[in-house]
């Protein structure tokens, strides 16, 4: 099955031309994305490296705490990233933590416990990556939301604040809007699954040699799983970080 | 007169400056007060403490003889209500904005008190549904009025609200308020550069460079 998925290190020499190709263009177009390019190209390679040996130590030792652990750390970098769009709100990084926590948590559990994927770190982990950068995603485009929102709309919170409006009831609007701003991207993406894109998951599948009829359940398990993960990020973090905009004393910060 | 507001060595400041220095100022129960100053006298900083959308930085301000920050500032701001100069109006029809009262206090709508506050104004009842998008700046400044008395407040404080009004407009506004303070007990601190206001104030104080201005 895997005999079609051998990328030789002189295959990926060769493939480093279409970095070369990425940075002429940017030379030439005077982008500026050049230093940029260069980190992520050695941190993607880097990464990816130790991210290789580790899983298959971790899926050969199949040992349940290294598992999770993996799932802990693969958590913390996303909340710990999701935070770096909060720019400098209160609590970020706990706001995040819980929201990738609780929303990974929960849908691993339940995809455990439907038997949909196995207790194995062969499944465990890549699922929960998958799950975990989708919830980061969407965090970090509700605080960047919620940022600019409570910073255009400042006149119309403050009239809701004179009225009377607690803080949820004078910021519910903003908070809304912010939910669904995280949301988008997965329902978009839930919406042109197959027409658009062939999306990881089942691109991976189909490239190991599985029937594509067979891929697609796993995709649309995908998908139904990360619209309840992003769904409950975006809720934690959204409710749990507009109070940031207000001070002790209920006035708009 | 009962003492609503009592006023003591109030200050606000900034990093870069003082607004308002030690303002000692009593308001009586129905009084109708106008303060006036030139622009950046921190006239609307007065207001936006009494309405705890600001917190003093020195001194002590008593409502009711009990210091504001005792207040829950949502119940408080409910009975305190401030209207903003040149007014934002939110949602999308007038209904939008005038639901907004009822919302926050988990009461249905009552369309017929609506259309009482509206008519008090001179808008009529094809006004209710209207986007907002549709109405004249008088209009949209009324409808905030409206909006801010449609659960007749005990104290309503005023932020230039006829800036950039015309003649007849403003002539709608003073009789609307006038008939609160006179007939509901409502109690009246309005901030105004209008000549007309000066004049007929009942009590006028000036505030200049953040201070309040001895009368001679």
């Amino acid at each position: 099955m895997t005999q079609n998925l051998i990328v030789t290190p002189s295959a990926l020499m060769f493939a480093i031309a279409l970095v070369v190709i990425a940075l002429l263009l940017n030379f030439k177009e005077k982008i500026g994305l050049e230093k940029d390019m260069i980190i992520g190209v050695v941190r993607a390679v880097i990464q990816l490296t130790i991210v290789g040996y580790v899983l298959t130590y971790i899926i050969k030792v199949n040992s349940v705490f290294l598992t999770l652990l993996m799932v802990l750390i693969i958590i913390f970098n996303a909340a710990w990233n999701a935070k770096k769009r909060a720019n400098g709100m209160h609590n970020a990084f706990w706001i995040s933590l819980l929201a990738v926590t609780v929303s990974t948590g929960t849908t691993l559990v339940l995809l455990v416990l439907a038997r949909a994927i196995k207790f194995t770190p062969s499944q465990v982990v890549p699922v929960s990556g998958m799950i975990a950068s989708n919830a980061m995603v969407a965090i970090g485009l509700c605080y960047r939301n919620m940022n600019s929102s409570f910073h255009d709309l400042r006149q119309p919170i403050l009239e809701r604040l004179a009225l009377g409006a607690n803080l949820k009831q004078a910021s519910s609007g903003i908070v809304r809007n912010a939910i669904k701003t995280g949301m988008a991207p997965t329902i978009d993406s839930a919406k042109t699954v197959g027409l658009v894109s062939l999306p990881g998951m089942m691109s991976g599948l189909i490239f190991a040699g599985v029937d594509p009829t067979k891929a697609i359940m796993y995709q649309i398990m995908v998908t139904f799983m990360l619209m309840a993960a992003t769904s409950i990020a975006s809720v934690i973090a959204c409710y749990l970080a507009y109070p940031n905009f207000y001070n002790s004393d209920d006035q708009l910060i | 007169m009962s003492t609503l507001f009592k006023l003591t060595d109030l200050g606000f400041a900034t990093s870069e400056r003082n607004i308002l220095n030690q303002i000692n100022l009593t308001i009586d129960a129905g009084d109708s007060l106008t303060i006036t100053g030139p622009s950046g006298s921190g006239k609307s900083t007065l207001l936006r403490i009494m309405a705890t959308l600001l917190t003093q930085t020195s001194g002590q301000i008593l409502y009711q003889d009990q210091p504001v920050s005792r207040y829950d500032p949502f119940a408080y701001r409910k009975e305190v209500s401030y209207c903003f100069q040149q007014a934002s109006l939110f949602g999308d029809t007038v209904y939008d904005n005038l639901s907004f009262p009822y919302e926050i206090r988990n009461q249905a709508f009552d369309e017929q008190r609506a259309l009482d506050v509206l008519s008090q104004v001179e808008l009529g009842p094809e006004n209710l549904h209207k986007p907002i998008t549709e109405l004249s700046g008088g209009e949209k400044q009324r409808v905030a009025l409206v909006r801010n008395v449609l659960f007749t407040p005990k104290v309503l404080l005023l932020d230039e609200v006829t800036t950039g009004l015309d003649a007849d407009t403003k002539a709608i506004v003073h009789h609307f308020i006038d008939h609160l303070n006179q007939h509901h007990d409502v109690t009246l601190i309005a901030v105004t550069h209008d000549e007309t206001e000066i004049t007929t104030a009942q009590h006028l104080i000036t505030l200049t460079n953040g201070s309040l201005e001895v009368p001679a």
